[in-house]
């Protein structure tokens, strides 16, 4: 068959594919309409089949090729039901997703939080150490917010709620900033997110450890208990999420870098959705429980025990059923 | 069709076996697209945070949200819901896609983007830029992570007109990429000089077995030949 044929015996059918396409992307596109689209689609990609196969013009085969990628790009669109995923992954993906990987779990939590203890324990024996770890501006920062005598409490003072909000957007980008810090750097073989989990563990470590050797110790640690059952796991998270990239380079096994990079990242991608999710409820928790003052410290102290033990139980129990809720 | 071409074409095979080319930009396009994109977020910033800041504390609370979102979710965000640009990339015709072609999902480009953190360091994209310079396809460690390419938008073409001449067969049959060479010939006189046209027909001429002068006639007759009637 000649081009001209060809070309003027397919072309409407082409234009209405082509209608179809502007439809779909502008996000018009009416179900009924497009119960054919798939048939049209193949029918254009075997077009461009033949006109390549009998060597028309690049003028006839460019356009059809366009055709063919925008059709493409249509047809295998992932659909996903959002609040299904996301149900099912709080439920049982993400507790699922870290026992899975529970080697880099257990590395970053080894690293955040023996450097964290192991530092605090120093400062609070050797007293002059907080100086060479935070600078004495920090230091004295810290002291103010957290002098029993003082009746401020937390990053603020005995707060409206309106600065309880404040504080909240605040924890949120503070500490979901660090989470993807620690989680990105760790494609730098890993070694970066060794870093930031060391480095947060000495900060968060050699302040708490200062606090208590100076006496504000009720104060700091009613307050951090709380949220810090999240906070803290979701930092180690972050770090192992990181430390599996980091280590999907180091030894890829039988793949290519490459490959095996990109298996990594889709796993721990989602590990970092957990992440976020922790992050969001500690911000919460900081800013409208752990900062209040009329509350005792022992049921602040209480309640932060049972908030530990309810992450531990979590990704430790929760999805461990094989029929979880789809 | 060479199996390997020459330029920076990327060819995807779909399931319904063709080939799809798809072209890769480059690191200048992709900054410069960055570099807009990074003037409508100080925009976004500057506009809302005006307001926000005559609410107070609330407005601050607000503020650090946004902020948040403007600087790690943005690009996601615009990636997933509009067909893979962001502003920039909408300005500079580029459109973030999978390797296989597919649009971009939530994961991939939550991937992606969140590693931009590391193609930034130590300073201003270097390592980025590096990993962008030196990869075939121009992929930066987010994208090479990720499994994304940034590929330049399709644009209409506009056909133009083969020139009018006397339907020709020539005696021998011709090759699938001659008759494509002589229809690529036909169609794309116009863009050039005249000179250059009659330079590239007279290379032509011994084969066409007619006299230099009459070998762009002698190829638009053949191109109409083998184009048909209309």
């Amino acid at each position: 068959m000649k081009q001209s044929l060809f070309e003027s015996r397919h072309q409407p059918q082409w234009q209405a594919f082509a209608e179809q396409l502007n439809q779909l992307e502008q996000g018009k596109a009416k179900a009924s309409d497009m119960a054919e689209f798939p048939h049209h689609y193949r029918r254009l990609c075997q077009h461009l089949a033949l006109a390549q196969e009998r060597g028309y013009s690049s003028y006839l085969v460019d356009p059809l090729q366009q055709l063919a990628l925008r059709g493409h790009q249509q047809l295998y669109r992932h659909r996903s039901q959002l609040t299904a995923n996301v149900l099912g992954f709080i439920l049982a993906g993400f507790p699922r997703l870290v026992r899975e990987q529970w080697r880099f779990v257990l590395i970053a939590s080894l690293l955040f939080f023996a450097s964290l203890v192991g530092i605090a324990l120093l400062v609070y024996l050797f007293p002059d150490l907080i100086y060479s770890i935070v600078s004495p501006q920090q230091v004295a920062e810290m002291q103010a917010m957290y002098n029993p005598n003082a009746s401020r409490l937390g990053r603020a003072a005995e707060r409206a709620s309106s600065e309880d909000w404040m504080m909240f957007g605040y924890y949120v980008m503070h500490n979901i900033g660090i989470a993807f810090q620690t989680f990105a750097a760790g494609l730098l073989f890993g070694l970066g997110s060794v870093f930031f989990l060391i480095f947060n563990g000495l900060i968060i470590g050699a302040i708490s450890g200062h606090l208590t050797d100076i006496g504000y110790g009720q104060t700091f640690w009613s307050f951090v208990i709380g949220h810090g059952a999240f906070e803290l796991t979701a930092i180690a998270l972050a770090g192992a999420a990181g430390l599996q990239l980091g280590w999907a380079l180091i030894a890829p096994g039988r793949l290519t870098r490459g490959e095996s990079l990109r298996l990594a990242a889709r796993k721990s991608v989602q590990m970092l959705c957990g992440v976020m999710i922790f992050l969001l409820i500690a911000a919460f928790i900081e800013a409208y429980w752990s900062s209040t003052t009329t509350i005792a410290p022992w049921v602040k102290y209480l309640a932060g025990a049972a908030l530990w033990l309810l992450v531990a139980a979590y990704l430790t129990f929760a999805g461990r059923v094989s029929h979880a809720p789809e | 069709m060479p199996s390997v071409p020459l330029d920076t074409r990327y060819q995807i095979e779909t399931p319904e076996g063709i080939d799809l080319p798809l072209r890769p930009a480059g690191l200048l396009p992709r900054a410069v697209a960055f570099a807009f994109d990074l003037g409508v977020r100080g925009l976004i910033m500057g506009i809302l945070l005006i307001p926000l800041a005559l609410l107070g504390n609330i407005g601050i609370g607000l503020g650090s949200l946004l902020l948040f979102l403007v600087s790690w979710w943005y690009m996601v965000l615009f990636e997933v819901l509009n067909q893979g640009c962001s502003p920039g990339k909408q300005v500079m015709g580029l459109r973030v896609v999978q390797d296989d072609g597919t649009p971009v999902g939530w994961s991939a480009s939550l991937i992606r983007n969140l590693l931009r953190f590391v193609d930034m360091l130590p300073f201003g994209y270097f390592l980025g830029a590096i990993s962008c310079l030196q990869h075939p396809h121009f992929k930066r460690l987010g994208d090479l992570a990720a499994g994304t390419l940034v590929v330049y938008r399709e644009r209409p073409l506009a056909r133009p007109q083969v020139p009018q001449a006397q339907a020709l067969r020539l005696p021998f049959p011709l090759e699938l990429s001659e008759q494509r060479a002589i229809l690529g010939f036909a169609e794309r006189q116009g863009e050039l000089s005249a000179e250059r046209v009659h330079e590239l027909a007279s290379i032509l001429a011994t084969p066409l077995q007619v006299s230099p002068a009459r070998a762009v006639e002698q190829l638009n007759g053949v191109a109409r030949g083998l184009l048909g009637p209309a």
